[in-house]
């Protein structure tokens, strides 16, 4: 379990987050989301113990202040927005790095199996720097599974801590991806994901942290906080949430927004 | 479902597994390296036959004193540094391109080499005003050790300037470099005008770059230090691949980073500075290696470092000798010779892959 207590992060004299808590649970996918400038990669910065913050955070009951970063690589692995790559590093060489520690340990076949399992495979001694640049996330991606392949290890889950996965796919890929992490979500590991697309974060998300101006606006299922008066609150727009009838997920569309332009108190 | 809208491009050398292909290497470099020491040895102002010399050795006879002196007192000593000094140079290089993620970074370009000229020639001038106490305990390795803080605070300074947010600004690095450079080239000029006689032609050798002045003394005080860095620079490989996605997944994938960048600065100014110390300013080695091997073999550090210490040996060896041969009985500064055979590859290397190297 990911336990995150009264998370406070201030950069530069702002406070960016401001007592957040956030609890995670193992088997799902929990999102992440909030408009531009919220605090959402903050606060996943926060839970993978890469910026200096205030209040605790436990991953399976163990302090991430405290772990070693050998400790912390074998149960989670972690995505990055952009990642950029010095020297000219071939896509599976890129996907071995993932190996070295973890619960894979040096198997070199899980590489080629993650590279697969991104759809990357027949691009494995290709650079990385050729590939386009949804194709390198992908890759990132593969090599991010490669260091935590098992979602349980030891009777204890993994974690795949996402930083908007999906941002710079086309559709089909941006799918792809989010099934990839709900198969790993749904064998045991733990997924946290930073998401910008509401849509695909209510089709594939359990749990939905939505995040404005650095604090928790509300979390719960999708149902629970895709509301109109959360979202409009949230993003600053008037926003109408639709529910497909069948299987009762919320969708939205940008139409009523467009249409009525800003209106920033109009949920409350 | 994978998207083939990238068809062809340039695949990589050797397709299958390069670092396999990198570590066979190591063997092919070995036996150059010692192709070119029996080279080294046998080639110089003086006529000695290796050949003779061998057969001597053989059949237990003594050799003649010009055979002793030339080969046991310059030849050898001479070899035994070009071969420190050349594995010195070429691993500090990778390892700071590794550190700073950028092929350009190389400790003679940005300052760190000025850095470790200063601290020598500091002690050169100023050593004889130390405590009594520290220049019996130091001995002969005090001006190695001066350029190994000269260079070990240079490259502190050069990473806290250019680097924020784990993220190297290649420009800020040239530009602290230059500055750096600099400021430790007037320090030394300040040094120089206070430097006697003595003093000043101690100065005029080291600062040729060469290995003219080698002997067994010197090599006793850099190879240490060198040997040290050169040793710690085997257990950084998979740590300096991991810096290259970036400070903050290289520590998600389980590095120390905070450790390995200490470490690194440590090895670079310990090798640089005691390269620096016993040969002055040597250029190229530390760029131009890396670079072929990368082309060569692919960036695996693990691969890299072992293949860049073997590849930089041999080539200041082969350096040596054509600046102790061309216009023999005279001599030509090495770093003349390194900066001629360099700088045409770099260009080239740099005009064959740009995309590539221009990362």
């Amino acid at each position: 379990m990911l336990e995150a207590r009264n998370i406070t992060v201030s950069l530069g004299g702002r406070r960016v987050l401001d007592g957040i808590d956030l609890v995670a649970r193992p088997g799902r996918i929990t999102a992440i989301v909030g408009p531009n400038g919220s605090g959402k990669t903050t606060l996943l910065r926060a839970l993978t113990a890469d910026v200096p913050h205030s209040g605790t955070v436990s991953l399976n009951g163990r302090d991430t202040a405290t772990a070693r970063p050998w400790e912390l690589a074998a149960i989670r692995a972690v995505l990055p927005q952009a990642s950029a790559l010095a020297f000219p590093f071939t896509v599976i060489e890129v996907v071995r790095m993932g190996l070295r520690s973890g619960t894979s340990g040096g198997r070199e076949d899980i590489a080629a199996a993650a590279l697969a399992r991104v759809g990357l495979a027949e691009h494995a001694h290709r650079f990385f720097q050729e590939l386009s640049g949804g194709e390198q996330q992908r890759a990132q991606l593969a090599r991010v599974l490669a260091q935590v392949w098992h979602p349980r290890a030891h009777g204890a889950p993994c974690w795949l801590f996402l930083d908007e996965p999906v941002s710079s796919l086309d559709i089909g890929h941006q799918i792809e991806v989010m099934s990839i992490a709900r198969d790993y979500a749904a064998a045991g590991g733990g997924v946290v994901a930073v998401m910008h697309d509401l849509n695909l974060t209510a089709l594939f998300a359990e749990k939905i942290a939505v995040l404005s101006e650095g604090r928790m606006l509300a979390f719960g299922s999708p149902s629970e906080v895709m509301t109109d008066a959360v979202l409009s609150h949230a993003y600053g727009c008037r926003l109408r949430v639709n529910t497909r009838p069948d299987k009762g997920v919320p969708f939205l569309l940008p139409h009523a927004a467009a249409g009525a332009g800003s209106i920033p108190e109009a949920a409350e | 479902m994978a998207v083939m809208d990238f068809a062809g491009g340039s695949a990589p050398a050797a397709p299958r597994d390069r670092l396999h292909g990198a570590r066979r290497m190591h063997l092919v470099l070995g036996l150059v390296l010692a192709a070119a020491s029996l080279a080294s040895l046998g080639v110089g102002a003086t006529d000695v036959s290796l050949w003779d010399v061998a057969g001597k050795l053989l059949r237990a006879e003594p050799l003649s004193q010009l055979e002793r002196v030339v080969l046991v007192d310059i030849r050898l000593p001479r070899l035994a540094m070009g071969i420190a000094v050349g594995g010195a140079l070429a691993v500090s290089g990778a390892v700071m391109q590794g550190l700073f993620r950028n092929p350009l970074a190389d400790p003679g370009l940005v300052g760190v080499g000025a850095g470790a000229g200063l601290g020598a020639i500091t002690m050169i001038v100023l050593g004889a005003m130390l405590p009594a106490a520290i220049i019996d305990s130091v001995g002969n390795h005090l001006v190695p050790l001066g350029a190994f803080f000269g260079g070990w605070g240079s490259t502190l300074v050069l990473y806290r300037v250019s680097t924020r947010h784990g993220r190297t600004s290649v420009a800020t690095m040239l530009l602290a470099g230059i500055a750096l450079g600099a400021l430790a080239g007037a320090v030394s000029g300040i040094l120089v005008y206070m430097a006697d006689d003595q003093q000043l032609r101690d100065l005029t050798f080291w600062g040729l770059g060469s290995l003219a002045g080698a002997s067994w003394a010197k090599v006793a005080a850099a190879l240490p230090l060198i040997a040290a860095a050169l040793a710690a620079s085997l257990f950084m490989g998979r740590g300096l691949n991991g810096l290259a996605l970036g400070e903050a997944t290289a520590a998600h994938i389980g590095i120390p980073v905070q450790r390995l960048k200490s470490a690194a600065i440590l090895a670079v100014a310990g090798a640089t500075g005691a390269a620096v110390a016993v040969s002055g300013g040597i250029g190229f080695i530390g760029i131009v290696v890396p670079h072929l091997l990368r082309l060569g073999t692919g960036p695996d550090h693990r691969a890299l470092l072992p293949n860049a210490a073997l590849l930089g040996a041999t080539l200041l060896i082969l350096a040596d000798i054509v600046s102790r041969t061309i216009i023999a009985p005279a001599e030509l500064p090495i770093g003349i010779v390194t900066a001629v055979m360099g700088a045409p590859v770099f260009l080239w290397i740099l005009l064959r892959r740009r995309g590539l190297v221009d990362l």
